[in-house]
Order: C-alpha cells, then sequence, then structure tokens
C-alpha cells in the first residue's frame, strides 16, 4: 500500500489521551452552556425559582422573622442542590439515550473531561443563582445572617456540586426521562425531610437521627447554620463543608464509573 | 478482554499487507445468544467494503466492536494494526451510529465545533479547527444550514450532521452505519461519491453498512452478513460470476438459499 508511512495531519497526535485534558474540558462546559443558551426558559426557571420561592417564605413566616432565618438559610443551600441534581440528571440521561455519550467515548475525550466539564458549567449556573438568592434574601428580604454573606454562598457552590455528582449518578440508574425524574422524590425527599429543615436532627427518633447522619444533605444543612449564628469560619463550618465536598467527590468518582466505554 | 491480548504494543501505524481490520473468531455474546459467532475477514486497506446483510444480522454489533464500544468481544480483531478499542485509535477513527447522535439543541456549525475540539483541543488548535469544520460541513453539503439547530433539521439532514461529525480532521478508518438511510436518491448518490472521493484522495479506509442491495454495487469489496456469520467475502464482480446472478441482490438470496439448504441437508443428516 502507497500510503503505509504517510504521516497524517489534522487528527490530532495518535498519542495516548491523558486522563484529564483543562482544553477538552473547558469545551465541555462550554458546550452545555451552549445548549443551555438555545433553552432560555429553562435558565429563567433556574434562576428564579429560587427567588419566588424565599419572597414566598419570607411572607408565608410574617409574623415570625426568626423562622425565616433558619428555614431560609437553609434553603439557600438546598435549592442549588435540587436545581442541579434535576438538571444534571436528565441532561446526562439525554447524552446517554441521543448517542452522543457514545460517540464521546469512542473519541479521545476522558471522562473526567466530559464530567468536570458538566461541573464546571452547571457550577458556574449555580453561582448565578446562589447570588441572586442569597442577595435578595439578605439585603431585600432581611434574612438576617451573623456570618458572612460569602460563606453562605461557599456552601450553595459545594451544594451544587453535590447536586450535580447526584444527578450524574442517578441517571446511569434510568433508561427514561420518566424515571430520571422519579429519582427526585427518591434521592432528594428523604435528605429533605431528615435534614433537620422542618424539626431540629436532635428531636428525631433515634434511628432517623441515626439516619440522617450519614445523609450528605443534613451537613448542606448544618454548614448554613453554623454560618447563620456564628461570625467567622468556625470548626463546625469546616467539618460540614468539608463533608458536602468528600460526598459530593466520591459521588462524581462513582459517576465516572458509572460512564461506559464498552456497552452490550 | 481477548483484544488486549492480540495487540502488539508500541506504535504499529498500520498492517503492511495493507489491511485495515483483521479480525479472526470473532465473537460477540449478549445474555446467552451469539451476535456474531467466530468471524474471521479482513477489511482491506484503503478501500470501500460495504455491510450487507437483513437488519438484526449483527451489522452494527460488528461495527461497535470494530469502533471498540461494544462489550464482550471474544476474538482478534486488530484495528489499524492494535486491538479493537485501544486508546490510540480513538483519534484515528470516525463512526456513525445508526441513529444521528448530535446535539438538536445546538446548531450545525456548533455541534461541530465541540466534536471537532475534543478531536484536536487547545486554543493553537483553533483555526485547524475552523477549518475542518467548514470542510466537513460543506462536504455533506449542510453550509446554508450551518447556523440552524439540528433538533429543526429534516431526518435526512441531521443524519448527515452525524456524518460530518465523523468527517472531522481525516480519520484513516470510517465506521459508518447505514449513512444514507432515509436520504434521497440524489443525496444518496453524492454521498457516495464522497465516499470515493475519501478513499481516492485520502487513502481513508471505509466499511459501510446497509440493507440496501443496490449499494453493493459501488463498493469495493463485500461483506455478506446473515445471523451473525459471514455469508461471503468478495468483490460485486466476483460474487456476481460466482453465483452466475446477474446482481448482488441475486447473489444474496442465491447464497442464503445455499446456506439454508446446506444446514437443512446437515440436520437431515444428524437424525439419520
Amino acid at each position: 500500500m502507497s500510503t503505509t508511512t504517510t504521516p497524517r495531519s489534522g487528527r490530532g497526535t495518535p498519542a495516548e489521551p491523558r486522563a484529564i485534558s483543562s482544553a477538552r474540558t473547558t469545551a465541555t462546559a462550554a458546550r452545555v452552556l451552549r445548549q443551555l443558551r438555545h433553552d432560555p426558559r429553562t435558565i429563567a426557571l433556574m434562576i428564579l425559582i429560587p427567588c419566588v420561592m424565599l419572597l414566598l417564605l419570607r411572607y408565608v413566616f410574617d409574623g415570625s422573622p426568626r423562622t425565616f432565618d433558619s428555614i431560609g438559610a437553609s434553603l439557600l443551600g438546598i435549592f442549588p442542590l435540587i436545581t442541579m441534581f434535576l438538571v444534571t440528571s436528565i441532561a446526562t440521561l439525554r447524552e446517554r439515550t441521543s448517542g452522543t455519550l457514545e460517540r464521546l467515548l469512542a473519541m479521545p475525550l476522558g471522562k473526567a473531561d466530559l464530567i468536570a466539564g458538566y461541573a464546571l458549567a452547571f457550577g458556574a449556573i449555580a453561582v448565578v443563582q446562589s447570588v441572586l438568592a442569597t442577595g435578595l434574601a439578605v439585603w431585600t428580604l432581611g434574612l438576617d445572617v451573623t456570618g458572612s454573606a460569602w460563606l453562605l454562598l461557599l456552601v450553595a457552590l459545594l451544594d451544587a456540586l453535590l447536586g450535580t455528582a447526584l444527578g450524574l449518578f442517578v441517571s446511569a440508574f434510568a433508561s427514561s426521562e420518566f424515571q430520571a425524574v422519579q429519582f427526585m422524590p427518591a434521592v432528594i425527599f428523604p435528605q429533605l425531610l431528615l435534614c433537620g429543615l422542618f424539626t431540629p436532627r436532635p428531636d428525631m427518633h433515634p434511628v432517623l437521627e441515626g439516619i440522617s447522619a450519614v445523609l450528605p444533605m443534613s451537613y448542606a444543612v448544618d454548614g448554613m447554620d453554623e454560618v447563620l449564628r456564628h461570625t467567622g469560619v468556625t470548626a463546625g463550618f469546616l467539618r460540614d463543608t468539608s463533608i458536602v465536598a468528600a460526598c459530593a467527590l466520591v459521588v462524581l468518582a462513582l459517576g465516572a464509573a458509572t460512564l461506559r466505554r464498552r456497552t452490550a | 478482554m481477548m483484544n488486549n491480548v492480540s495487540g502488539v504494543p508500541g506504535p504499529l501505524p498500520r498492517k503492511p499487507d495493507g489491511t485495515a481490520v483483521h479480525a479472526v473468531g470473532l465473537t460477540v455474546v449478549r445474555g446467552s445468544r451469539h451476535i456474531l459467532g467466530g468471524l474471521r475477514f479482513d477489511v482491506p486497506h484503503g478501500r470501500i467494503t460495504g455491510l450487507l446483510g437483513p437488519s438484526g444480522c449483527g451489522k452494527s454489533t460488528l461495527m461497535r466492536a470494530i469502533v471498540g464500544t461494544q462489550a464482550k468481544v471474544t476474538g482478534t480483531l486488530d484495528v489499524l494494526g492494535r486491538p479493537a478499542g485501544h486508546a490510540g485509535l480513538r483519534s484515528r477513527i470516525g463512526y456513525v451510529t445508526q441513529a444521528p447522535s448530535v446535539y438538536d439543541d445546538l446548531t450545525v456549525r456548533q455541534n461541530l465545533d465541540y466534536f471537532a475540539a475534543v478531536l484536536d483541543p487547545g486554543r493553537s488548535a483553533a483555526d485547524r479547527r475552523h477549518q475542518s469544520v467548514t470542510h466537513a460541513v460543506s462536504d455533506v453539503d449542510l453550509t446554508s444550514h450551518a447556523d440552524t439547530l439540528a433538533g429543526n433539521l429534516s431526518g435526512g439532514q441531521r443524519s448527515r450532521v452525524s456524518l460530518a461529525v465523523a468527517l472531522l480532521g481525516t480519520p484513516e478508518l470510517l465506521v459508518l452505519d447505514e449513512p444514507t438511510v432515509g436520504l434521497d436518491p440524489v443525496l444518496r448518490r453524492d454521498l457516495w461519491q464522497l465516499f470515493h472521493t475519501i478513499a481516492a484522495d485520502r487513502g481513508a479506509t471505509l466499511l459501510i453498512s446497509s440493507h440496501v442491495m443496490d449499494e453493493a454495487e459501488r463498493c469495493h469489496r463485500l461483506l455478506l452478513m446473515r445471523e451473525g456469520g459471514i455469508l461471503a467475502d468478495d468483490t460485486p464482480d466476483a460474487l456476481r460470476t460466482r453465483t452466475g446472478a446477474d446482481t448482488v441482490e441475486a447473489a444474496f438470496l442465491q447464497l442464503v438459499d445455499e446456506a439454508m439448504a446446506a444446514g437443512n441437508q446437515s440436520r437431515k443428516e444428524t437424525v439419520r
């Protein structure tokens, strides 16, 4: 054959692809954001719903501003988790069912590139969402936090990352959009009930309290609570945020394991 | 996985004998069913090989095995001199699935921009990528639709976007699963011309599946498949001559009849 030794140009080098490439990660994040840009209604819903809910809550607890403080702060952590969970689980499910995931994994794209790309894109959205919700709560609705609003934002961002991780992970077990949305009540509701939002965790039945101690959302709410009650970074805050971050990383790794280059 | 065992590590760009794909005892199992049962074939380099057979005969599974996305593959399967699924092959193979796999909520150009960035990342490659994308869009005749959302295109146009992705960056092997299904005759003719240009000018190898037998006449070589096995591996001319049929379709039917008759014969003999 005549072309046996002709070097080829264009398709990059046939060298081994690295585990993670920052250019491929940012390209993936840009692509995810570009997809969202063609869907302005989703963006509007993601950004506005937390603000509207906080507004609603403020006047539901019109007579007891202390209750609004504690529930409002908790919700600032819970909203990004739920939104990112939903968006990621549907987005990755679509990636799986449309065949684009198979195509990408047949290309020199690392699994970590794909996951980090999604985390980056949705993390950016979460920043916008959290900045608006936190700003509205603290400056307009009179949410009274002792600590810094920046710390609230940090917790919110970690929660968004956790939501992205959980969504990515469960999407592997859903074969349709119907199943994917049903994972919301299955994965999120129990955590919502046990996280201490409705009643302090020590007041629960000991079994439930034990369960709540292993659910990551409990630490997201605890972290918000620390900022609400204390100035500066407390040991409790550090512990809670590290637990949330560690959970997010573990679940992201589990999610990466569900992306298979070879499927039956 | 067996196909890791057969390969020689280190750079081995292409088999010296001009074989792009080499399979011996290639088997794929799903559950207890054998999708592919011990196939042996070679796909010559720089030519168009047609993979033909009725739907459900294992064409797509064979293609996925070659691309490296199929699980439970055993036997020897070397692609461009490396075991199928080798990480170094991912940038050298262009693959088009049967259903168009593109992002419906991106425009044609945005789709291609992204896949080009995956293949050839980095800011320094931006010019090269832009060129590659423009080329691929015009190859599949979608220049006038470059800024249309893929979701708003017709079925045939979307499958051409999917094809354009596979053309990015001049792959050495193109694996195309029914690329012309649902396209009008003019477009089909144009695409086949494009395939021949790619094979002739770029020296690329094309493996194209179809269940439309008249497309077989346009291939240099044919693999006829039936029920997870290879019925014939020959040129269209040789197939017609061997069976005395006028068309590849007639040749295929005759081979199927012969295979079934042989099957019945051996069954009778075992009963006796």
